[in-house]
């Protein structure tokens, strides 16, 4: 079963069983054993293919040098036969044939090299996808332990710390009604601050005679001034 | 302090400096390596990391399965099926009884993609818990 089939099984299981199911020690071990002899079959792989595929080249080198040597003599041959060599003729013929069955086997050779070839390079494939199969497998295992067992000590620290005896809905209410104080405070800094800073711009134009404060003091001053003029002259006249 | 914990001491440093996020955090005791970091503000919505292998996986608690309105129980399941993709590098799943969402780093992750992590999960988080109140008791 793969590791994803086991966590899913063990979810629907038990919660409890998660720890241990899919990732007691054992299992690990068995992961990281396996890793360790892909591993090695692989390096081992390697190496052969190397030592193969530089037999095949020279296998290939030799091929090419008998069939230069066929050709020189069957060339000697054909001048000896003019020349009514026959014997020396015969002899060259003989060393030809030797040449053609290193040639057949070095041939034969060639084509098990390749097929040695295409066989590691098959088993390489198998090998790396394995690796990484189990590779995989591993972190899933441990990142399930690990988050388990973190939850473990969390649960234990809210428990104890009591930060998540609330309920989600009180958290939130908690948060916004945070939120909510700090911007009615910087709410209310920025009107104190416009109002304080409004309220000096104000006397300050005053001062300076300008707005509709301004000569207010003055107006004032001349009304009463002519009222005191006005009633003197009327008791005159009455 | 642990080479993971003088990176989450930087990463915390960097949160401050370019999200302007208090970040505390604290070692917590058990079998694995478990660091809880806590985000002024969002004090409710602790994110915890921990690493194993090759990942460092950061976990922030929203809801147990025991709050989820029965009746809605499906289309919970399935808003967080839909969600799942357009929610920016975290993910949804199921801990033990609890629904988290979650992200997951490379073990080799700079302080600077911890940090980014830290603040976008965080932000996910209160999202997600202010999107699927609705489902909850």
């Amino acid at each position: 079963m793969s590791i994803f089939n086991k966590i899913v099984t063990a979810v629907r299981g038990s919660v409890r069983e998660l720890g241990e199911a899919v990732v007691d020690a054992n299992g690990t071990r068995i992961y990281e054993q396996e890793i360790t002899d892909a591993r090695h079959a692989l390096n081992q792989a390697r190496q052969d293919l190397t030592m193969v595929m530089a037999k095949e080249m020279q296998a290939g080198r030799e091929i090419e040098r008998l069939a230069a040597e066929m050709g020189r003599f069957e060339n000697h041959a054909v001048a000896a036969m003019d020349k009514g060599e026959d014997t020396l003729a015969l002899e060259v013929a003989d060393r030809i044939v030797a040449l053609e069955t290193e040639l057949a086997a070095q041939q034969q050779a060639r084509t098990e090299f390749a097929a040695s070839i295409a066989r590691l390079k098959e088993l390489i494939k198998q090998a790396e996808a394995k690796v990484r199969e189990h590779e995989r497998e591993l972190v899933m295992a441990r990142t399930t332990e690990s988050v388990h067992r973190a939850t473990q000590s969390i649960s234990h620290s809210m428990g104890s710390g009591g930060s998540k005896l609330l309920s989600a809905r009180e958290s939130l209410e908690r948060i916004k009604q945070r939120q909510q104080d700090l911007a009615d405070r910087m709410t209310a800094a920025a009107e104190l601050d416009n109002e304080i800073g409004g309220q000096a711009l104000e006397r300050k134009l005053e001062a300076a005679g300008i707005g509709e404060n301004a000569g207010r003091r003055d107006a004032v001053l001349a009304r009463i001034a002519a009222r005191r003029a006005v009633p003197a002259d009327e008791s005159g006249d009455a | 302090m642990t080479e993971f914990q003088s990176r989450m001491e930087t990463a915390a440093r960097i949160a401050e400096a370019v999200y302007g996020l208090t970040v505390e955090w604290q070692p917590i005791p058990g079998e694995v390596e478990v660091v809880q970091a806590t985000l002024a503000g969002r004090e409710e919505l602790p994110i915890y990391l921990t690493h194993s292998g090759e990942q460092i996986i950061c976990i922030c608690y929203l809801w147990h399965d025991k709050e989820v309105l029965a009746e809605r129980r499906v289309a919970l399941l399935e808003a967080l099926l839909d969600l799942n993709i357009p929610m920016p590098l975290s993910s949804f799943a199921r801990v033990e009884g609890w629904f988290v969402v979650y992200g997951a780093l490379s073990r080799q992750s700079r302080a600077e993609e911890l940090a980014q992590e830290l603040a976008t999960l965080s932000e996910n988080a209160v999202d997600a818990l202010d999107a699927f109140a609705e489902y909850l008791k």
